[in-house]
């Protein structure tokens, strides 16, 4: 297919450069440098998508991010990218679209049946229908709102793109590079300031590429050039195009986001999709330029309607003619720059403009050009319903409310001009309390919160001499602060035209008996009539309105409808504009894709995975590992065809029988010195530590001050002011917290140091009836009978000439010692204790023949410390002190936790020994009581006890105590289970503890 | 994203730090008779100000000490920050 639409000669494009690509799987062709929006225009394609609610056919609007309609799914390198601005996708060669909205095809769309039943669907539509019958809501209503709602379909598999983020400091962030962006950016540059310049489209220049001005000697293009190239080549400027700032956070943190590779066919090696920044800014320059208006007409929303400025920048930046009969409808001097435009290619425009008799030099030269202008006209509605093929015009009265004369002529564009809206979104993120400035009609920021500056447009400035004149000293004064250095900068003469003021009028009343549609907002769909219906329903508030009408709320964030939303709720009301006020500003200003925010933190590197010096070993001896925290560990050692339920009880039967080796690397390890540590001690654990002999370990508990359970461990007594402290391995972070929460802050006159020294060290736990033959032939030189190294004993050895820490301490309730070497030397200590254990059957075992040991000791862990449970319900209580003070104790005194009936840990074995019960189940009375069914607790911990071959499980049970050797009921609602249970005592296995004694 | 100055290493972001509370809470003294109503002050109840307040930060993947930091909780606005043992 030709490119009909496209002139000869003109824009930026190359050229030299033809592309081909594929719009909903037809061919057509391009230059590099269009955007897919100009190069389907320059085909002449106009009809895109289908709007949100009543499936309208829609076209181009704007050239930018000020787009509401033409938003695509993007087919890149194999992976779908869902809500594209057509306008701001840049092409490339074998680019595919598709449109949204739409089906079986954007032609033929069978949802357009809700533009005839348009008077069913009213503001507040989904509120006032989907209310009843109440059971619809699952099955009827809510698929077809979720299979209606959106634009365009997630794609749900893997996004094999990379995204990165960055973060940067700097003096100046300016955002955008129009001339006023240019101008501080430069200004700041010369004094030496570190800065960075950032614009969203891929050329830098923003208004001056598209207007009639000249700077200097130059034309705004080629001066905008020379500006750009000498920031480029600054070492202390960072120029970035592609790049849209969207987020002004807390202390000058703003967020923009690169999108390195999107105008690519594919990613390039070593580069990023796109990359997220996160910029520190001593100061920010906003100069965001503005938007300009829509003017409100009857089907103003066709295919063909589209903002003057938007048909500029197609012409003047791609070469391309969005019409060929156009008509230019506004209310003030921007359209005539379009209507100029137009005649000097070759095309004769029709301009209507709704002032009486307006003067300037624009529009003299307009006139020069034998432009056909008609003024106090208005066009009253398009016609044309997949693109613009007439229009009913007419004469408005001077008091703006009767129309005459209607007509329709011909045109196969409208471009309109309601005048401009700043772009303020940053500065009011920033919590800058905005003001409406009456001469434009629009909001512009007022006082700034943070330290940002708004300049140019975006701060109601429309004439480029002002603008260049503040921008240069706002740049210069600015960075002059920070550098303590200023470089003079002459501003350079400009020559503009001089326009005349606006037509604060912007909506065209209906004709009698006449009932067009007449937008305000594009993407969502929203009318006139929408807007008054809220009202005469009783929305008042502005942001009520919003959310009842849902005004502004779609992806553009309503840049191009809310001004006159607000406009239109102001002139029912009888109020003015700056009385509605305006809705909250929110990041970000334009779609950010998921993957940009998520980054490289994704699978692996979502967090770091720590692994024990003795990894491999277990990677080659085939464990299967399992996620402890950010720790690997091996949950069994699979041999053969074994299942995890098979290995976990093969391993805890050879703890139980003969001897096994654990790696306990990943406990939480505190080193603590001084001579305060025993005190300190004393008031962190629940029990007594002040008698504690050098080489002895002791058992302790934490608690929080409010009574509850923080973690528990053993600590050792190295030396005379030296402990060894072992937490849990996911409470060790937090423990060392709390540590140096009281040693800074509540008791600081203690003279006690900690400090983490978990990766110092590499555990091994050898367990089991054989461990001491074990452990005498590791350290044949050591005394380790039962009175060499009792029960809680502690000595140094040398294994086979490394330093290693030997604790007779047990977990799994067997005798057991674990011994750790410094990390490097933990894979030599774990294949020495194989080796020499080997003839005594050792076997390692993992975290679950582990989990195994200890429930059915009795002995609580992370599902008993829960953050819910005091010392007293987990049996602990001989492990308070009654004489001592301790961090927690005045909380343990209180009622709840004192009640006679208070929940306590006990055993749970199922009456047919067979049956699992699985953790989470209710404890309860009575099986068939009515629900809600009054629950005694809830089981913590389930194993198969290796020791008895049947499924044993601890519980909290309210009054556990006087629970013991009741028939009672463990309920899953979850697995649909009920299950017959005796309680016991939660010590099933050895209960006097007489194996760790051994 | 606050911008915390740390009395021992100076400007980071808060993804350094973790929060930790009103820094003017005073624990009780150890082995002293606290009535209910104090010590439930002390564990539970906490003031939610508009506006300055004094509280708590661990630098915990910095310097892991903890300061206090007196910040405007509507504007996030930081006045002053202090090492652990310094007063307003």
């Amino acid at each position: 297919m030709s490119e009909k639409f496209r002139l000869d000669k003109g824009g930026l494009i190359n050229r030299n450069k033809k592309i081909s690509f594929k719009f909903n799987g037809k061919k057509y062709s391009g230059y590099e440098g269009d955007t897919l929006a100009s190069a389907l225009i320059a085909n002449g394609v106009h009809l895109v998508g289908r709007s949100f609610k009543y499936h309208r056919p829609r076209g181009f609007f704007g050239a930018g991010v000020d787009e509401p309609y033409a938003i695509v799914q993007m087919n890149r390198n194999n992976e779908v990218d869902p809500n594209v601005r057509a306008t701001e996708q840049e092409l490339f060669e074998g680019l595919e679209a598709k449109s949204v909205n739409c089906w079986p095809n954007v032609d033929f769309d069978i949802g357009a049946i809700n533009n005839f039943l348009g008077k069913f669907f009213p503001a507040g539509f989904y509120y006032k229908t989907f209310m009843w019958p109440k059971s619809f809501w699952y099955k009827v209503y809510e698929p077809i709102i979720r299979k209606a709602a959106g634009f365009g379909a997630a794609s749900i598999k893997h996004d094999k793109e990379r995204y990165e983020h960055k973060y940067e400091y700097c003096d100046l962030l300016i955002t955008g590079s129009g001339p006023s962006g240019l101008a501080s950016a430069y200004a700041a540059a010369k004094n030496g300031a570190k800065v960075i310049l950032a614009e969203d489209k891929s050329r830098f220049g923003g208004s001056l590429l598209t207007s009639e001005v000249t700077i200097g000697n130059q034309n705004g293009k080629e001066w905008a050039e020379k500006i750009i190239t000498e920031l480029k080549s600054m070492p202390n400027v960072i120029v970035k195009n592609r790049s849209q700032v969207f987020g002004y956070y807390d202390h000058n943190m703003l967020v923009m986001s690169e999108r390195v590779s999107d105008h690519l066919p594919k990613t390039e090696k070593y580069t990023p999709k796109q990359r997220l920044w996160y910029i520190r800014a001593k100061e920010v320059i906003i100069s965001s330029g503005s938007i300009e208006r829509p003017l409100v007409f009857g089907n103003n929303d066709t295919p063909g309607v589209m903002l003057s400025s938007a048909a500029k920048e197609y012409l003047k930046v791609y070469g391309v003619l969005v019409g060929k009969k156009p008509l230019v409808f506004t209310n003030n001097d921007s359209g005539y720059e379009t209507a100029i435009e137009f005649k000097k290619n070759g095309i004769d425009p029709i301009v209507l403009d709704t002032r009486k008799n307006p003067n300037s030099e624009i529009i003299k030269e307009a006139k020069d050009l034998n432009i056909n202008i008609k003024f106090s006209y208005v066009v009253v509605a398009a016609k044309g319903y997949k693109k613009v093929k007439s229009a009913d015009i007419a004469k408005i009265s001077d008091d703006k409310k009767k129309l005459s004369n209607i007509e329709n002529i011909g045109c196969d564009c409208i471009c309109v001009s309601g005048f401009w809206t700043p772009t303020i979104h940053l500065a009011s993120q920033s919590g800058n309390k905005t003001k409406f400035k009456d001469e434009i009609d629009a909001f512009i920021p007022s006082q700034s919160k943070q330290k940002e500056t708004t300049l140019g447009s975006a701060n109601g400035i429309f004439t480029l001499e002002e603008t260049l004149k503040t921008s240069f000293e706002k740049g210069s004064e600015l960075s002059k602060q920070i550098t303590n250095k200023e470089n003079k900068i002459a501003v350079p003469a400009v020559v503009e035209k001089k326009s005349s003021n606006h037509d604060k009028f912007w909506c065209v009343p209906l004709p009698e008996r006449k009932n067009y549609k007449r937008f305000l907002d594009f993407q969502n769909d929203v009318s006139v009539s929408d807007i008054q219906l809220a009202l005469r329903e009783g929305y008042r508030s502005i942001e009520h309105v919003k959310r009842y009408t849902t005004l502004g709320m779609a992806t553009d964030q309503g840049r191009t409808s809310n001004l006159n939303g607000l406009q239109l709720v102001s002139d029912i009301e009888n109020k003015v504009v700056p009385q509605v006020g305006h809705t909250t500003f929110r990041p970000p200003y334009s779609p950010v894709s998921i993957g940009a925010i998520v980054g490289r933190e994704i699978g692996k590197h979502s967090k770091p995975t720590r692994k024990s010096p003795m990894h491999y070993w277990h990677e080659k001896n085939n464990a299967v590992f399992v996620d402890a925290g950010v720790w690997l560990r091996p949950r069994y050692y699979k041999q053969g065809n074994e299942n995890l339920f098979e290995a976990s009880k093969r391993e805890a039967k050879n703890v139980r029988q003969n001897v096994g080796v654990c790696d306990v690397t990943t406990l939480g390890k505190i080193d603590i010195k001084g001579p305060d540590s025993a005190e300190f001690l004393n008031r962190v654990y629940t029990n007594a530590w002040l008698k504690l002999p050098v080489g002895k370990a002791r058992y302790g508990v934490m608690l929080r001050e409010d009574g509850i359970v923080m973690d528990d461990g053993t600590t050792t007594r190295i030396s005379e002011n030296h402990y060894h402290m072992t937490t849990t391995t996911a409470q060790a972070a937090n423990v060392l917290s709390h540590l140096e929460y009281y040693l800074q802050l509540v008791w600081p006159e203690l003279n006690v140091n900690v400090v983490s020294s978990t990766e110092q060290w590499a555990g091994a736990a050898i367990a089991g009836p054989k461990s001491r033959d074990v452990l005498q032939k590791l350290f044949p030189k050591l005394d380790v009978s039962n009175n060499g190294l009792p029960f809680m004993g502690y000595m140094e050895g040398n294994l086979f000439g490394v330093n290693a820490k030997i604790f007779r301490i047990s977990f799994s309730g067997e005798l057991a010692y674990e011994v750790n070497v410094e990390s490097d030397n933990g894979n030599f200590m774990w294949e020495k204790i194989i080796e020499i254990g080997k003839e005594f059957n050792i076997q390692p075992y993992g975290t679950e023949a582990l989990s195994t040991l200890r429930i059915e000791m009795g002995h609580v862990a992370g599902s008993e410390l829960d953050g819910r449970t005091i010392p007293y319900d987990n049996s602990l209580e001989g492990l308070v002190s009654k004489k001592k003070d301790f961090i927690g104790k005045r909380s343990l005194i209180k009622a709840a936790y004192v009640s006679p009936d208070r929940q306590k840990i006990v055993g749970v074995v199922p009456l047919d020994k067979k049956t699992t019960i699985p953790e989470g189940s209710y404890i309860v009375k009575d099986a068939k009581a009515k629900l809600p069914n009054p629950k005694l607790g809830h089981v913590s911990a389930s194993c198969w006890s290796v020791e008895y071959d049947n499924p044993f499980s601890l519980a909290i049970i309210k009054d556990g105590k006087n629970m013991i050797g009741q028939k009672l009921f463990a309920l899953s609602p979850l697995k649909n289970k009920t299950i017959p249970v005796e309680i016991v005592s939660s010590h099933y296995v050895d209960p006097k503890g007489e194996r760790v004694r051994s | 994203m606050l911008h915390i100055k740390c009395p021992h290493c100076g400007l980071r972001s808060q993804n350094e730090f973790s929060y930790g509370g009103d820094a003017t809470v005073k624990r009780p003294e150890l082995n002293k008779e606290v009535s209910d109503k104090d010590w439930d002050n002390f564990v539970y109840l906490r003031k939610s100000p508009r506006g300055k307040h004094l509280e708590l930060w661990q630098h915990i993947s910095g310097c892991r000490q903890w300061i206090k930091v007196e910040r405007d909780t509507l504007t996030h606005e930081i006045f002053k920050t202090l090492k652990a043992n310094e007063e307003v």
